[in-house]
């Protein structure tokens, strides 16, 4: 007995030592700011850099940080260098809960930016309420984040689902009249708010399919789009789902109009996806956009972020999220600016709450103390020749029954030094 | 499995049945109860001198602790190998979300009822599973509860209206009593209700396996015909081994909930299951602190991993690359290092250096 009893003490020292090497990391109690000293600004987010969703969005955040090294090389914000911490939580909405308590509790972030997906934030956003945490920028289109009343420090960075599908169905209307027109979407907030945007400018769509993404078969939807004789199809799908669609139609015989969103809408990708085939299966291809294109070198925004990623992300290929990520980082340094020298958490949410933020984007950021979404709307694009282009101007829109407006191309250019100002 | 690891869970079954016949004996139940309470003190000691992150990590080793002992009874006692233990999990997970969005959530006996619902649940599921399972051996029982670690995750995608789909559902919790204070932390209180359970299962098993019932597991899975000769009904000690081991994996699906607040398929799926597995043959499957082991790997392998990671430093391209991978990795390593060194896992290691 007495042996079983030194075995249980010994076990239960065992867990006290392990518990107990790991006392509460001090720094803390100096600062007032959490993440802030007089030389660095700590800032943390959570991406799949591993998984189903790594693909493509794994590239965004190591464009964010090199955007933050550039700025740091140049001597930061506020002679503040900002220390980017990117952890790894390959989509999966039970590790984004793990690793952002790792970066708020442990590291004590001072903000989280551009946190991505929406099963993955939704399921943080009351732990990010309940210790204050600033919650800028989150990557996703998703109405669940722009609730100022519900959740003050969280701020959406993409379009929202229903103002894009409100422009891409106004382009159906004007481009295609009388064609019929069918939906195929995600099972899950992104496709609901896309059927609620198309629907709102088109009137009842003729058939509304729906895919779940665990499920890499897609056959019995198109088929039902086809037997219907859907002529202009509107996709609410993730960029694989794009892909698996347009080539599930190509294996049925089925020729239709695609009109994807900008989520599933990404080229380079959908090329990488569809393989040699993919000129001919994508010809005609529309879908939108709300930054300019990385493909566009007469672009001064599009030529500055190459010239960072050459310099400060290894060269890395060039391409849509490569530019999101380093838009990210332009709009967060923005924001750090208009916050002042005396950067609190308060006073970074004033500042966002200001708006009037000028950047790389076709259209104005939408920021206000009512609103937290992002962008007010998209500029259509059209792949012809294996060749993605905007057509028309931007068009601007809201949320609800308002109309969809053009929105005169912007002619805005960045700052010489590439470093926004207040 | 490797051979060397269950004559090693063999020998440590039959050293601990000669502890029972020793005449040194006092009441087992008590024994473990002082055990527990000693345990119990020390850790809630701990947790006051940890940091939330810590506490939340330590809650997350108390979930795994209501798991890993009732696999080990399993596996290491009974002779079953389960691949599905993952969806069991998932079976006592989603209950819990359920009926804390059905109750609201907010008064203090909430949180029990729904963490008895999950492992209600747990329990059925593994009772169905435990009968289909009971005729099967080896690499075919492998094979059925592989077929359930795959395909319980899809039911809550193709029963999107009720389960949430792939986003899952997110539910409120209360927060911890106020009696506590009103600064007591969140971590803190959810590092208790997991301890709490991990310590129930402990104590309760402990004295299973010390019991005749542990004795007839033994029985059963050292010779089938011979424990049939002897009276015991084979079929019977199976389920049932298979249904105490479903309970423990409700409970720490349950209290898996009640750490993320949220249950969602990804978080139940096949690599859990999985992991289990590794964790209770890492941490050795000769008695139930093996669990311990197992548990504490379970939790340590990212930072360390992370860790590892940093001490590399082989520049951004490399590292990116290695960021998911290298973890399993480290855990696949430390496997092999462990089966060749300690065939009796982490748990026969530590004991044998202690010994000296």
């Amino acid at each position: 007995m007495l042996r079983s009893l030194w075995r249980g003490v010994a076990v239960a020292a065992a867990l006290a030592v392990v518990a107990a090497c790991s006392e509460d990391s001090p720094g803390g109690s100096g600062a007032a700011v959490p993440g802030v000293t007089d030389t660095t600004i700590v800032v943390g987010t959570h991406q799949p850099l591993t998984g189903r969703a790594a693909a493509g969005y794994s590239k965004i955040s190591a464009a964010t940080k090199a955007y933050f090294e550039y700025v740091n090389s140049k001597g930061g914000v506020h002679g503040r260098k900002i220390e980017y911490k990117v952890v790894d939580d390959a989509y999966d909405p039970a590790k984004t809960q793990q690793v952002v308590r790792q970066l708020v509790l442990q590291d004590k972030v001072f903000a989280i930016l551009n946190g991505l997906g929406t099963p993955t934030h939704s399921g943080v956003l009351d732990f990010l309420k309940t210790n204050k945490v600033p919650d800028l920028f989150v990557s996703s289109g998703s109405a669940l984040f722009n609730q100022p009343s519900k959740y003050p420090d969280t701020f959406g960075f993409n379009v929202d689902y229903v103002t894009e599908a409100k422009v891409l169905a106004n382009y159906v209307k004007k481009t295609f009249p009388g064609r019929k027109v069918c939906f195929f979407g995600q099972n899950d907030d992104f496709g609901a708010d896309a059927l609620r945007g198309v629907e709102t400018v088109l009137g009842p769509v003729a058939v509304s399919q729906k895919y779940v993404p665990t499920n890499p078969n897609v056959a019995p939807q198109v088929g039902a789009l086809k037997a219907a004789g859907c002529q202009v199809n509107v996709l609410a799908t993730i960029t694989p789902f794009t892909a698996l669609t347009i080539g599930t139609a190509a294996k049925l015989g089925y020729r239709a109009q695609w009109v994807g969103s900008s989520v599933g809408g990404d080229f380079t990708g959908l090329s990488a996806l569809l393989g040699k085939p993919a000129g001919v299966l994508l010809e005609g291809y529309v879908t939108s956009g709300y930054l300019p294109s990385p493909l566009d070198d007469a672009n001064p925004w599009t030529k500055l972020f190459k010239d960072v990623n050459a310099k400060f992300n290894g060269n890395a290929t060039f391409e849509v999220n490569t530019l999101f990520g380093m838009a990210v980082g332009y709009t967060f340094v923005q924001a750090l600016q208009a916050a002042g020298e005396d950067l609190t958490r308060e006073s970074l949410i004033s500042a966002v709450e200001k708006g009037g933020f000028a950047g790389p984007s076709l259209v104005p950021m939408r920021y206000g103390k009512d609103d937290h979404s992002g962008f007010s709307g998209t500029q259509i694009s059209v792949i012809r020749g294996g060749k993605q282009a905007f057509v028309d101007t931007p068009y601007v829109t809201d949320t609800g029954n308002g109309p969809v407006e053009p929105h005169p191309a912007d002619a805005s250019v960045p700052p010489a030094d590439g470093i926004p100002t207040a | 499995m490797d051979s060397r690891v269950i004559d090693e869970a063999r020998a440590g079954g039959a050293r601990r049945a000669s502890e029972v016949s020793s005449p040194r004996r006092v009441n087992t139940l008590l024994r473990h109860l002082v055990i527990a309470v000693v345990v119990g003190v020390v850790v809630v000691c701990a947790t006051y001198q940890i940091s939330p992150f810590r506490n939340y990590q330590l809650a997350t080793v108390a979930a795994y602790l209501c798991v890993l002992p009732g696999l080990i009874v399993l596996t290491g006692f009974n002779g079953q190998i389960s691949l599905g233990h993952g969806a069991l999990m998932a079976a006592g997970a989603y209950p819990v979300a359920l009926s804390q969005n059905l109750l609201g959530g907010d008064a203090w006996w909430h949180l029990p009822v729904s963490i008895l619902a999950g492992v209600v649940v747990a329990v059925l599921v593994g009772a169905v599973i435990g009968v289909a399972a009971a005729r099967l051996h080896g690499p075919y029982l492998a094979g059925a509860t592989l077929a359930v670690a795959v395909s319980v995750p899809a039911v809550a995608t193709t029963f999107d209206g009720v389960f949430g789909g792939d986003a899952g559902l997110s539910f409120a919790l209360a927060p911890a009593p106020s009696s506590l204070g009103a600064y007591f932390p969140f971590e803190r209180w959810q590092a208790w209700v997991a301890l709490l359970g991990a310590g129930i299962v402990m104590l309760l098993l402990a004295n299973l396996v010390r019991s005749r019932y542990g004795r007839t597991f033994r029985a059963v899975r050292d010779d089938e015909v011979a424990a049939a000769l002897a009276g015991i009904h084979v079929g019977r000690a199976r389920v049932l081994a298979f249904v105490v081991s479903a309970a423990g994996a409700g409970l720490g699906g349950a209290m898996f909930a009640v750490l993320a607040q949220s249950v969602s398929p990804g978080a139940y799926g096949l690599t859990l299951s999985l992991n289990l597995v590794l964790a209770v043959v890492l941490g050795g499957l000769g008695g139930l602190r093996g669990a311990v082991w197992g548990a504490v790997a379970l939790v340590a392998l990212q930072p360390v991993a992370d860790a590892a990671t940093g001490w590399l430093d082989l520049g951004a391209a490399a590292s990116q690359r290695l960021e998911g991978t290298l973890p399993l990795a480290v855990f696949g390593l430390a496997l092999i290092v462990v089966m060749t060194t300690a065939p009796g896992g982490l748990d026969a290691l530590v004991t044998r250096i202690l010994r000296r």
